[in-house]
């Protein structure tokens, strides 16, 4: 078992490495001079060499690889060229919206999505399943975005009950910062519940199609107690897969819903950094993207050791 | 003293296109001790007799008939006192020792587990029984083997621990659905000794199914052959295997590979397959497949004969 946590650490830290090499050559390959891009046409050669100097582009690209891995891991992310302050302090304020936002989808979307799934399974090929089943079919269709417009329609400016966007502070008040992220969390978590639901139901219909689930019965289990013992951590290891991957896509759908309700987060602030082409908050983003992403998979990893034994102590 | 009874037991399974006859119209008795051998080909209906007697057929299943349990007749109980004497009253060992275990759970949580709920024992106990259990059904280190999970147990190991779950609760009826089918020959050998010698220790009834006549000639006492869902020829073992009085079951005899078999030259067997529920004849079933088929065959259920003590469903019966 520690064996196998020391060898997935290891993976976990080389797959950092790749995304981070990713990263730094896309930007490198990236067309024209970055001082130039970031200046624009009006620029002088002066302050387009001041930049140069700044960013490091007069010395060869390994060094400036090295550089920028070292001052990541000294927590230094360099400082963003619009905003003039140092990036690490711009992101971790941004994090402090959008941790949040993630969290609270995640656990919206597992609240929604496991019982539903769960319910169809039992009740399969009966109304509820039938019901539940046809929801999850229009929550897998409707883009969240759109979602998102037709929610602030009803709760904001039909019923007035939570903000249609903005974000007052956590200063504000618990109460006022979820009421702002309530509407954002709800439109990111409804289409991945529907799709997760849809996954819990079939991962419990195949789990109740096991011989061992007949075994069960046949000692006299009721088919309630089968289902809570026999079935429903066998269905995990398939839905624990998708929700890993719904994380990639909640980051992702969180760059949209924070431009829909003007949340100041981390997918606005990419968003706002690809505009004025701040390529030093896009790099240093993107890496933090893909290292959360990463972080999730190796969970995930961890998390099917906890689940099945039959993936304890043994090579990979 | 006579444990099960089962009569005129039809299951039909319902679906879209009508009603398919799965098992028709089969009766035996099951006396304290003694071991019935249900044989037949894939899609006779032996399994899903023995499912009947468990309760456990799929909902699309419709079933007549009796199935009484010491008088009380298992057809009329509702679910909850099924729940009671399924794994307590009568148990069932299935065919895939592989899969029929949970693989997330320790054997000797799985075992205990039918103690914690029919003799409302505490988890420490249970857990002392079931050790006790896998010792007597030869588990070597029992106690230390409790923890296991299958995927660390042999084949032959894991049925073991299926037969061990089974006996927990010391059942009145053990019903055994190719309890070797899936094991090495060595293996087989050692489980059907065990079956043996348990049936002898515990005074239970034992339903063996199997399509291996080597296997049943070894363990029962009784003999039924079922073909299309119904019983072509039963009596004591030893009259159904000398007089051999169906021709469904010569042909199953004649398709052993026995000493007559040599390298290059074809086996024996019987010519046809078993033809779908919905496509049986109002008749005999193994109308079409049969050396001996009339026409009065196709049109007639077969009346039932008594040769040299071995009773068979057929027109035309006798070596």
């Amino acid at each position: 078992m520690l064996a196998l946590l020391v060898r997935r650490v290891i993976g976990l830290v080389l797959t950092l490495l790749a995304a981070a090499v990713v990263v730094f050559v896309v930007m490198e390959v990236l067309p024209g001079d970055p001082a130039a891009v970031m200046l624009g046409v009006q620029a002088t050669p002066e302050t387009l060499a001041a930049l140069r100097t700044e960013l490091g582009l007069d010395r060869p690209a390994p060094v400036r690889f090295a550089t920028w891995i070292i001052d990541l891991l000294q927590g230094d992310l360099g400082i963003s060229y619009t905003y003039r302050v140092p990036v690490a302090g711009l992101i971790a304020e941004r994090l402090t919206i959008t941790v949040p936002l993630a969290l609270l989808s995640i656990a919206l979307s597992t609240a929604i999505a496991l019982p539903l799934g769960i319910l169809a399974a039992a009740r399969h090929d009966r109304p509820a399943d039938a019901g539940i089943m046809v929801f999850s079919q229009i929550g897998v269709a409707v883009p969240n975005f759109w979602f998102a417009l037709l929610l602030v329609l009803l709760f904001s400016v039909t019923l007035g009950w939570l903000p249609s966007g903005g974000f007052p502070g956590w200063q504000a008040g618990i109460g006022a910062a979820f009421a702002a992220l309530a509407l954002p969390a709800i439109s990111l978590a409804l289409p991945q519940a529907a799709i997760l639901a849809r996954v819990t139901r079939s991962a419990v219909l195949d789990a109740l199609g096991e011989d061992y689930v007949r075994t069960a019965r046949a000692k006299g289990l009721t088919r309630a107690a089968t289902l809570r013992r026999h079935v429903l951590r066998n269905a995990l290891i398939p839905v624990v897969t998708i929700m890993g991957l719904q994380f990639s896509f909640l980051l992702a759908g969180a760059i949209i819903i924070e431009n829909v309700f003007y949340l100041p987060g981390l997918g606005r602030l990419v968003f706002q950094a690809i505009a004025q082409r701040d390529l030093i908050v896009v790099r240093d983003i993107v890496l933090l993207l893909a290292a959360m992403v990463i972080f999730i998979n190796f969970a995930v990893d961890v998390l099917y050791t906890l689940i099945d034994p039959r993936l304890r102590g043994q090579r990979t | 003293m006579t444990v099960l009874d089962v009569e005129d037991l039809r299951v039909d399974i319902r679906t879209p296109t009508g009603r398919l006859p799965i098992v028709r119209g089969v009766s035996f008795t099951l006396a304290r001790g003694t071991t019935l051998g249900l044989v037949g080909e894939s899609g006779s209906g032996k399994s899903m007799t023995a499912l009947a007697i468990m309760r456990l057929l799929p909902q699309a299943a419709d079933v007549s008939g009796a199935i009484r349990l010491h008088g009380e007749d298992l057809l009329q109980a509702d679910e909850t006192r099924m729940c009671r004497i399924r794994g307590d009253r009568i148990a069932m060992v299935f065919q895939e020792p592989m899969t029929a275990l949970n693989p997330l759970h320790r054997i000797g949580d799985q075992i205990a587990e039918t103690l914690v709920l029919h003799r409302d024992m505490a988890r420490r106990a249970a857990l002392d029984e079931a050790a006790r259990l896998l010792d007597r059904v030869g588990i070597r280190e029992a106690q230390a083997r409790l923890s296991a999970y299958p995927h660390q147990l042999s084949g032959g190991q894991r049925q073991r621990v299926m037969i061990a779950m089974a006996l927990a609760c010391r059942p009145d009826v053990l019903i055994a659905d190719e309890p070797t089918s899936a094991l090495d020959v060595t293996v087989q050998a050692q489980v059907i000794d065990l079956l043996r010698s348990l049936v002898d220790e515990f005074g239970m009834a034992l339903i063996l199914i199997s399509h291996d006549l080597g296997v049943i000639g070894r363990l029962a006492d009784r003999v039924m052959v079922m073909y299309g869902g119904a019983i072509m020829e039963q009596g004591s073992t030893k009259a159904v295997f000398t007089t051999r009085a169906h021709p469904y079951t010569q042909g199953l005899f004649a398709a052993l590979p026995g000493r007559g078999a040599r390298k290059g030259r074809r086996l024996a067997a019987i010519p046809g397959t078993v033809p779908a529920p919905d496509a049986l004849p109002a008749g005999c079933p193994f109308y079409g497949r049969c050396p001996r088929g009339q026409d009065v065959c196709r049109d007639n259920p077969p009346p039932v004969v008594e040769i040299g003590g071995s009773r068979a469903a057929c027109f035309f019966p006798g070596p």
